[in-house]
């Protein structure tokens, strides 16, 4: 059975669902687990590490992680890597950690395959399904022999089960050279407020496009968001007329999701947003025009006003939670 | 300063997606050419610092079969200066890693101060290659970059993250990935369309990088696809139709979200 070292996503110290996930999955599928944790809060995110799977916890705390993008954290994956020998990584399938993964790959030689929905292990190979194409098809890969497996992993994959175990934690000593520290961090900015889960790892998710007409339409869709604790995500459409971030944007120049439940309000599902969320579970649309394309692909669709149906839907739904 | 855009050629989204059977890979004949969206946003940067900057050069770099030179030149049409096109059958099949380091490799000896391109292709969507060839050219690397500062030699990005946004320095040169939110891309003029023609286009092959076959393609990557399953379309579910007051559809929805046990 392969050795699985998760390289663990987490928020100054609390474990984001998607770690928790991943060790589930190394210790349902794995041999040994450990994880590798960096930067403020690593070492107050152990004991959450060792109750999802893991028996050790390679910890690093130093400043270099949180002051420098990207190439510290890639020193210390690679040693801690290393000093693992697990023949297998699994990581968050998010942007930044996709960068820190990408350049330890090359330094260690090591395959990457990304965005897994699955991973079965035939002897010590890890077999990964992924979508292709926006969910057209489905595509089964794998890192040849002879090289450490890099896996990222999409958030909801898999499901997050405590196991009561423990992680030993082991300080790491990396050698972080004026080289790694060439890209500053100078500033962090928080523009939306929080407490929304984020539209890659939302398990619902409810988004508006150009049929809500302006930005204050955004206001029912977090509503309806906040009454199913969902995500918010928004078409490509709603985020070039300014009505919302971009980085909700979902679509294929956007964010890929695969909630288990995608409610999408005012957006026509052309392809360009079908293929950042078709894989969805259950689909559900609501649009003025019955010839949009999203009908197509929903579980059930409402042709009418969103302006006239989310306001009643948002007090059912409440009134139905008790 | 001079800018490299690499660059890539995609398959149409909205056009039917196509595999090679025999091999698992793209079929990007299978549809119009296609260069990639999010490499538009890249070229649009670069020539917007090229037309504030006097003595600005901008290369497009492209790695592609004989076929991708259609895309080349639509890079060129935007106002690029030149372009470089490495192309060898043997490259056929390359996957994240092989692609990075083709990339590098024809960038040896290339002096630049900026490499620009999209965070990601919308074929493959690894989000791989720009940190890649990072590592490959021992460079920074700004990724997911939605607005660039460059003052001289220092390139300040916003990198976007899930609520808001991260700001990075370094010195040049840096590889810099875009996201859609950094610009609107112009059009090509048609003077840019014409002049796209006579820009200078180099066509290297493996045997000029001094790569290997056996280090790339289907054979050299250090990944490989087993298979490839169509999904089954999803078949659309009820249509209910609202009587006008929003009572219907809500009620219709808030019965659909009980039955699903979602509420």
């Amino acid at each position: 059975m392969a050795d699985i070292l998760v390289f663990v996503d987490h928020d100054k110290g609390t474990v984001k669902k998607v770690t928790a996930q991943m060790l589930t999955a190394a210790k349902q599928k794995g041999g040994t687990v450990t994880a590798a944790v960096f930067g403020e809060g690593a070492a107050a995110a152990v004991e959450r590490i060792g109750a999802f799977g893991a028996s050790k916890a390679y910890v690093w705390e130093a400043p270099e992680a949180d002051q420098y993008a990207t190439e510290p954290q890639v020193a210390a994956l690679v040693k801690a890597v290393q000093e693992s020998g697990a023949q297998v990584v699994f990581y968050a399938a998010e942007p930044f950690t996709n960068d820190i993964a990408a350049r330890a790959a090359v330094r260690l030689g090591a395959g990457v395959v990304t965005d897994a929905n699955d991973v079965v292990f035939e002897g010590d190979t890890a077999v990964v399904t992924k979508a292709i194409f926006g969910g057209d098809m489905t595509s089964r890969c794998r890192v040849k022999d002879g090289h450490i497996q890099f896996i990222s992993v999409k958030p909801n994959a898999f499901t997050a089960e405590e196991s009561g175990g423990s992680a030993e934690a082991v300080q790491l000593s990396v050698d972080v050279d004026d080289n790694a520290k060439r890209a500053k961090i100078v500033d962090t900015v928080a523009q939306s407020a929080g407490g929304r889960p984020d539209v890659t790892e939302a398990a619902v998710i409810v988004a508006g496009g150009r049929g809500l007409g302006n930005a204050e339409g955004f206001g029912l869709i977090e509503q309806l968001a906040d009454t199913l604790k969902a995500g918010v995500g928004a078409s490509r459409a709603a985020t070039d007329a300014g009505w919302y971030p971009h980085s909700h944007q979902i679509g294929q120049t956007g964010k890929t999701v695969s909630p288990t439940l995608y409610i999408g309000a005012g957006i026509s599902g052309a392809i360009q947003h079908r293929a950042g969320m078709q894989t969805s579970q259950t689909i559900i649309a609501i649009n003025k025009d019955p010839e949009a394309p999203i009908f197509s692909i929903a579980d059930i669709g409402i042709v009418g006003d969103l302006y006239k149906v989310i306001p009643p839907l948002v007090a059912e739904i409440n009134a139905r939670k008790g | 300063m001079r800018i490299i855009c690499p660059v890539k050629r995609v398959p149409d989204t909205a056009a039917d997606k196509k595999i090679n059977p025999d091999d698992n890979t793209v079929n990007r004949d299978a549809s119009e050419p296609v260069l990639n969206a999010n490499d538009e946003w890249a070229i649009e940067e670069a020539m917007r610092i090229k037309e504030r900057t006097p003595g600005t050069e901008v290369v497009a770099l492209c790695m592609g079969p004989d076929a991708a030179q259609s895309i080349v030149r639509k890079a060129l049409s935007y106002g690029l200066d030149a372009a470089i096109q490495v192309t060898d059958p043997a490259l056929h099949g390359s996957d994240a890693a092989a692609t990075a380091r083709v990339l590098a490799k024809a960038l040896e000896g290339e002096t630049y101060d900026l490499i620009i391109m999209g965070n990601q292709s919308s074929d493959a969507r690894s989000m791989l290659v720009p940190a890649m060839l990072a590592e490959y050219l021992g460079l920074p690397a700004l990724t997911f970059c939605q607005k660039l500062e460059v003052d001289g030699t220092t390139f300040r990005a916003e990198r976007q993250t899930s609520n808001g946004y991260q700001v990075v320095e370094a010195q040049g040169p840096v590889v810099v990935s875009v996201v859609e939110a950094i610009n609107e891309p112009r059009y090509p003029s048609f003077k840019g369309i014409m002049a796209a023609k006579s820009k200078p286009l180099t066509t290297k092959a493996l045997g000029d990088l001094g790569v290997d076959a056996g280090e790339v393609g289907l054979g050299g990557s250090r990944t490989q696809v087993l298979d490839v399953t169509p999904r089954p379309p999803k078949q659309a579910g009820d249509k209910v139709e609202d009587d006008g007051s929003g009572t219907v559809g809500a009620k219709a929805i808030a019965d659909f979200l009980t039955a699903k046990k979602f509420i």
